[in-house]
């Protein structure tokens, strides 16, 4: 089990290493000068050019380049917005937690009803069922993501008026950003209305990001409950006269959940994919919608320092799951030396 | 009153192209503390009637007797929480594949004291003393730290045992063993069906023992039924049965082991497979295989009449005027 | 099919394994859901190869009358334009299929390129298992470190948007995918003796892999293909309505959508009806991809 974890840990620095050259190959292959970009439409002196090329260490060749970039990365300098000048781990810090909530609220809802959803259609296999929860699941990830969500807001706060279009919170309300959890703080805020404010905010674009992981839950528990319930030692349980919801929920889950543990958390690193695309349809104030915007403003500091910051999280978040999958594989777990 | 009695138990499959018999009217009845033998190749049916008692097949499958009841109590129509009351405890079953058959996440511990909680209340260090005492009466050494292992953590002998000590849990009046032997080592073997026979002794327990070799049915079983692509084609004593055998195919299953070709050149053969679902012959199933075979055989299937003390599905039992 | 499946069919079925594609075809069509999902994409197909006749109109030319125009049951519609008509009076009917042919395109260059380089880069690294499929492999960790959106869109600002470039840059993030696969089914096939018994018949390690094992492996690089195929149509979508992928006037489902958000009081239809063409034509791709997969799966031959 310590070898497994050694293993993996290890395995994270290469890994680490093969993010930051791709974040500094990536943004040093954009075209155009660096520095005509900073310069905008005012244009530059030949001198100024050549002053600001030094300072930037842009006039040392690549190798050496990323070797300041490494060292500066691991310093915490990501360097700076183009635009707002701010230092970009400064605004990432500020926007991650409500691109952190998103998600979360979205794997919660995925998971509360794609795991059972997934459990149900195997035991019910080939019923009305099975096919109407498969068929749903389907249909959940061949669907556009931005497309499902333009359309719950068409019904939803359009239609019904049921739930606020856009944003975190409701303007009229001001809360502390204590923890930068906007449900944690609106609870923690003396205002009644905030929480629910927040909650009605959050809603849809859990919704629609969870959509899809939802989805693949559904279908990853489904076969692997199949899978599982055609195995030998469930057999042996019926055989002991086990009352079949013990049979179903302690011994063909507790096996059939292991593949469906890493499924979800693969999902995380769909999770920031999709959020991209669920912040800008809802102007929820997180990550993804930070990066579209600074591509639209070739602020190309924020671009980079967000892709390395991302690629770190969703590495570090699979190796969690992957040191989760060995403590509940049991043939892992126990394996003799 | 018989223990268990089936009678003209029918299990049948619908697949795309028809409807299979895998089990076909078979019928037998087992006293307490009686030990009996179903042999047959793959295919035969037996697993799957003893399966069908149990009530451990899934749907597809159907299931239809004339009579099938244990201790007097009528399998069939009980509901399946009276039946959960039996299966397990009065009724246990062992399977082929140990290392398959146990629960890869849970204790060996667990799974056995599982087994003792559905039959008895009692405390958890009490029921777990008696799993302890079980695993030991079953030859596990060292019990009261194997209790704590995991099904991969020990041999397919050991993951055996536990299985057994797991159906002696509720103190079963029947225990059906599903060629508990064949996927262990030789060695191995003969200890786990000594074991089996020394606890059936013990503890005056029925003892159904569902086997394709006949050499394990040969010193173990009072009494033997030969199933044959569905159907039973012989029962009998298990000494008449081997001294004079009376169905052909239990003939050529004789034939074959090799104890009895001593001296010979080549070890006898049966031509032909079993029948599957495509080539269900006419009349005895048994006939294209069968040397002494004639047209009758072809047109008509035999019933099971007496012969002496055996029962014989056959036109031309062996040793018989009838017969060759 | 390769020799050790065939020797364990029984003695019955011996007639269908004599032709794999009868059997093949058997288990696929008894599976209604694969049967309608092929049959969706044959409509798609058609609809793409006869757009031009099929269309009422031009799927670019604008009619400066008729902007914003409702489908033809609403009231204010007419049948001239029978699903209505966009913010610049284009006809979306028109639009709509020609879209067609990009979605299409799109998938086919997609799956040909990552399934190409995947595949060929799978192999090598089945094969090679030393320094060069470790290397191949920490690559590919690396790159599905990114989320695949995410880099598919750093990758379009690099190369600049346009729908050529939103292609490369999918098939580039779809690459860890096919080396997975095939890596795993490559690895699952040399341990078995065929490998063994061509390798000591003097078979070179090119034709070990393409013509030996390749051809065994094809089953899962299938279903992954058809997968892959609609998830291109759905990220190049993504990427058209970011305004990075196939830009304007291009009728491309995604694209249509990009501005789409502004008409969701106004116009249902605008936003509604091409992201039902992409549901539709990714569902038939997915549920065909479900069916191939029980359908070639080896382990639910009866």
């Amino acid at each position: 089990m310590l070898r497994f974890l050694l293993v993996r840990v290890s395995l994270i620095i290469p890994t680490f290493i093969g993010i930051t050259l791709l974040a500094f190959i990536l943004v040093h292959s954009v075209p155009g000068d660096p520095i005509q970009v900073l310069a905008g439409e005012h244009g530059i002196s030949a001198e100024r050019h050549a002053e600001l090329l030094k300072s930037y260490g842009l006039d040392q060749p690549l190798p050496v380049q990323y070797w300041r970039y490494v060292e500066h990365v691991l310093d915490g300098d990501l360097g700076r917005s183009l635009i707002t000048h701010a230092p970009v781990i400064e605004e990432f810090g500020q926007l991650f937690p409500a691109t952190i909530e998103l998600s979360i609220a979205a794997i919660l809802f995925a998971v509360v009803f794609g795991l059972p959803a997934g459990i149900v259609a195997a035991v019910r296999r080939n019923t009305i069922l099975d096919h109407g929860v498969m068929g749903a699941a389907l249909t959940g990830y061949s669907m556009p993501i931005f497309w499902w969500g333009l359309l719950l807001i068409i019904l939803f706060s359009n239609t019904l008026g049921w739930t606020p279009v856009s944003g975190r919170i409701d303007v009229a309300f001001d809360v502390e950003p204590v923890t930068g959890f906007l449900l944690i703080d609106s609870l923690l805020s003396d205002d009644p209305g905030a929480f629910q404010s927040a909650l009605s905010h959050l809603i849809l674009p859990a919704v629609v990001l969870g959509t899809i992981p939802l989805a693949v839950i559904a279908r990853m528990t489904r076969s692997s409950m199949l899978e599982v319930l055609g195995e030998d030692y469930i057999r042996t349980a019926r055989a002991k006269g086990l009352a079949p919801l013990r049979v179903v929920g302690i011994h063909a889950l507790r096996n059939a959940l292991i593949p469906v543990i890493t499924v979800i958390g693969l999902q995380i690193g769909y999770l920031f994919a999709g959020a991209i695309l669920t912040e800008t349809i809802f102007s929820w104030p997180g990550v993804g919608k930070w990066l579209i915007d600074s591509i639209n403003r070739r602020d190309y500091p924020v671009l980079q320092g967000g892709v390395l910051l991302i690629g770190t999280v969703v590495m570090v978040v699979n190796l969690i799951v992957d040191m989760l999958y060995g403590l509940i594989n049991p043939r892992i777990r126990h394996k003799r030396a | 009153m018989a223990l268990l009695e089936i009678e003209d138990l029918t299990v049948s499959f619908a697949t795309g192209r028809g409807t299979l018999h895998a089990v076909d009217g078979v019928s037998f009845s087992v006293d307490s503390g009686e030990v009996m033998g179903i042999v047959g190749e793959s295919g035969s049916g037996k697993s799957v009637s003893m399966l069908a008692v149990m009530g451990l097949l899934p749907p597809p499958a159907i299931v239809t007797a004339q009579r099938l009841r244990f201790d007097g109590r009528d399998l069939q129509t009980m509901r399946a929480r009276e039946r959960r009351r039996i299966i397990g405890k009065d009724v246990a079953m062992i399977f082929q594949e140990p290392m398959t058959s146990l629960n890869p996440s849970f204790t060996v511990g667990y799974q056995i004291i599982e087994a003792i909680e559905s039959s008895s209340v009692t405390s958890r260090r009490q029921r777990r003393h008696r799993a302890i005492e079980l695993l030991e009466r079953v030859g596990i050494p060292a019990p009261e730290i194997r209790i704590d292992a995991y099904p991969h953590q020990l041999s397919g002998g050991m993951n055996q045992r536990v299985m057994i000590a797991m159906a002696l849990a509720g103190n079963p009046r029947l225990l059906l063993a599903d060629e508990p032997t064949t996927a262990l080592d030789v060695t191995v073997q003969a200890q786990i069906l000594d074991l089996l026979l020394t606890l059936q002794r013990e503890r005056n327990m029925a003892l159904i023992l569902i086997t394709h070799d006949m050499g394990v049915i040969a010193e173990t079983v009072q009494r033997v039924l030969v199933m044959y692509a569905g159907q039973v084609v012989e029962t009998q004593a298990a000494d008449a049965l081997f001294a004079m055998p009376r169905h052909p195919y239990t003939g050529v299953l004789l034939d074959a082991l090799p104890e009895r070709s001593i001296g010979a050149a080549r070890l006898p053969v049966i031509p032909g497979v079993v029948p599957g679902l495509s080539d269900r012959p006419s009349g005895c199933l048994f006939h294209p295989r069968c040397r002494f075979a004639d047209r009758r055989c072809a047109d008509l299937m035999p019933e099971l009449s007496f012969v002496e003390t055996a029962r014989v599905r056959c036109h031309y039992p062996l040793g018989t005027e009838k017969g060759r | 099919m390769s020799q050790s499946e065939a020797e364990t069919v029984d003695a019955g079925a011996v007639a269908a394994t004599d032709r794999p594609l009868l059997e093949f075809w058997r288990y696929f069509s008894a599976n209604r859901g694969a049967v309608i999902g092929l049959g969706g994409i044959i409509l798609v197909v058609l609809l793409a190869i006869f757009a031009d006749i099929v269309s009422p109109h031009s799927p670019t030319i604008s009619d400066a009358q008729s902007f914003l125009k409702p489908p033809a049951w609403e009231e204010g519609g007419s049948w001239v334009y029978p699903l209505g008509t966009d913010a610049i009076g284009r006809d979306m009917l028109s639009r709509l299929i020609h879209g067609t042919r990009f979605s299409l395109l799109i998938g086919c260059i997609v799956v040909a390129i990552s399934g190409t380089i995947g595949v060929a880069l799978g192999l090598c690294a089945g094969f090679f298992q030393g320094a060069p499929g470790i290397l191949i492999m920490r690559l590919m960790d690396i790159v599905l470190t990114i989320p695949p959106l995410l880099l598919a869109i750093v990758l379009v600002a690099i190369l600049g948007p346009g729908l050529i470039n939103a292609m490369i840059a999918v098939s580039i993030t779809y690459l860890p995918y096919f080396v997975r696969v095939t890596r795993a089914a490559a690895l699952a096939e040399l341990t078995k003796d065929y490998v063994t018994a061509s390798r000591v018949n003097g078979a070179g390690t090119l034709r070990l892999m393409v013509m030996t094992v390749l051809p065994n492996c094809m089953a899962p690089i299938i279903v992954q293909a058809t997968l892959s195929f609609s998830t291109a149509i759905l990220d190049a979508a993504a990427l058209g309505f970011l305004s990075l992928g196939a830009q304007p006037p291009t009728p491309e489902w995604g694209t249509m959508l990009a501005d789409s958000r502004d008409f969701v009081l106004r116009a249902w239809w605008v936003v509604t009806l091409p992201g039902l063409a992409i549901l539709g034509t990714v569902l038939a791709f997915n549920i065909l991809g479900d069916g191939l997969r029980d359908a070639l799966d080896p382990r639910l031959k009866r």
